[in-house]
């Protein structure tokens, strides 16, 4: 496994890291993974490759029923479930906001929990909103009825970010946008996550999107890590299974991806 | 019309009547309340417990109202000659709409909100009061308004075992074959079905969220 610059420790850390259901055949076996503080890596595989279920491993939605899952060199078995879910930000598909709660009190949930005192996370929410590109002023009372998936997503992202926590896990957040939104959103998360210092694993199956946003590249396939590497090396690689995903999506990508890199 | 008259001849005595019914049906869903939604939260915690819980008040509302109240009287503490009995009886019915509408609005949220909520940190209890139970309030309460309505029903049965309420015109009329006195209880129990109706189903339509 390569090693990016020093001063970059290991945030979390999968060792033989096995998940089955009630003893049937493993959604993901053997799996060794070192994620580093600040970077970006992108779990990629197609449906039912082990994506979701890795993630749930590291928040403790699931326990691994092989090896471990180490948050910031602990278990994840030792910590508190609570504890360690409220110091990683938690962003899915389906965004998953209350429909009962406004747009701030979504954004300002888990402070809440946290016994924030009530102005500290009102003044939160609002600067949350506006990080993500939402004016206070005219979502923050909103119900998510009466958002567009677009902004949906966004309440989500800034949801997560409320507590400022160190890690943020992302299950294919854009998955459901229309192809414009979808790449604005991308744009706007490189952007966000260069300010923000996050170690964040994102779940994506969508290769175009691994290679944009991530700084190491992690494929999945059948429940197993089949290769990690820089994203910029990635469509280099020399592993079957990394050139079977690639070469499958059609051969444009491999003369076009590189170039659109460099920036 | 015969009836109105006859209502308005003896103001006094329905309007006791009627207060005795909805102090029977009051008291009879405050307890079915108070014991159908924790029940039906139970349920979805415990699926395992699922089929007896709901099974045995499915059972409970098979069995005639008027042989409900019957087998009560003789059971000692619970039963007797009196508005005891017509309670026991009433929180009975009352329990299985309550109980089916609290677990089928709970697993009916949306699992993407609780698994969000779950992911971000809540506690059990946090996801159960601050997330699951105001999101299943609108078909709680529909439970609710069922429960009430059936017993604004029953109760007029309760009369037979001595508990008073609209139920007493009913069978005073149909012991004299007068349907003028029939109708002076059953006129009011369906107003009092409606106004229930209405009422919870107007609350049920305030707090049901989009």
């Amino acid at each position: 496994m390569k090693e990016l610059p020093a001063n970059q420790g290991v945030m979390i850390e999968c060792r033989g890291a096995g998940f089955s259901l009630n003893g049937g055949a493993p959604l993901v076996a053997g799996l060794n993974l070192q994620i580093w503080r600040g970077e970006t890596l992108v779990l990629l595989g197609r449906s039912g490759a082990g994506k979701t279920t890795t993630l749930k491993l590291i928040n403790r939605l699931l326990e691994p029923t092989a090896g471990e899952v180490l948050v910031e060199g602990r278990p994840t078995t030792a910590w508190d479930p609570i504890r360690l879910r409220r110091r990683i930000g938690y962003v899915i598909q389906e965004v998953g906001l209350f429909p009962h709660l406004t747009v701030e009190r979504n954004v300002g949930l888990v402070p809440a929990l946290e016994g924030w005192e009530p102005g500290r996370i009102h003044t939160r929410a609002h600067e949350l909103l506006r990080l993500v590109g939402l004016d206070p002023a005219q979502f923050a009372s909103r119900r998510p009825h009466e958002l567009s998936g677009g902004q949906r997503q966004r309440v989500g992202v800034a949801r997560a970010l409320a507590a400022d926590p160190p890690i943020l896990l992302m299950d294919e957040p854009f998955g459901a946008l229309d192809p414009v939104t979808r790449s604005e959103m991308q744009r706007e998360f490189r952007t966000l996550k260069g300010k923000l210092n996050k170690t964040i694993v994102f779940v994506t199956h969508d290769l175009q999107e691994a290679l944009r946003l991530g700084t190491r590249i992690a494929l999945l396939a059948e429940g197993r890590l089949v290769a990690v590497h820089p994203a910029r090396e990635f469509l280099q690689a020399s592993e079957p299974e990394v050139k079977a995903f690639v070469g499958a999506l059609g051969g444009w990508d491999e003369e076009e991806q590189p170039d659109r890199m460099k920036h | 019309m015969g009836v109105l008259s006859f209502i308005f001849n003896n103001a006094r005595e329905v309007l006791e009547l009627t207060l005795q019914h909805v102090t029977l049906v009051g008291i009879s869903m405050l307890l079915a309340t108070a014991m159908g939604i924790p029940l039906g939260v139970l349920l979805t915690r415990r699926v395992a417990l699922r089929r007896w819980v709901l099974g045995g008040a499915n059972i409970i509302q098979t069995i005639p109202s008027l042989a409900l109240f019957g087998f009560l009287i003789p059971v000692p503490i619970m039963g007797g000659i009196g508005s005891r009995t017509a309670i026991v009886a009433l929180t009975l019915y009352a329990l299985l709409p309550i109980i089916r509408n609290t677990y089928v609005g709970i697993n009916g949220v949306d699992h993407a909100v609780i698994e969000a909520g779950r992911g971000m940190g809540m506690t059990d209890r946090q996801l159960l009061w601050r997330v699951e139970i105001p999101l299943a309030l609108g078909v709680i309460l529909a439970g609710v308004r069922v429960a009430t309505v059936i017993s604004v029903g029953i109760a007029t049965i309760a009369a037979a075992v001595g508990a008073g309420g609209l139920g007493m015109y009913i069978f005073r009329g149909v012991g004299m074959v007068n349907n003028q006195v029939i109708l002076a209880g059953a006129i009011p129990a369906a107003c009092l079905a409606v106004l229930a109706d209405f009422s919870l189903g107007w609350a049920e339509h305030r707090l049901a969220v989009k």
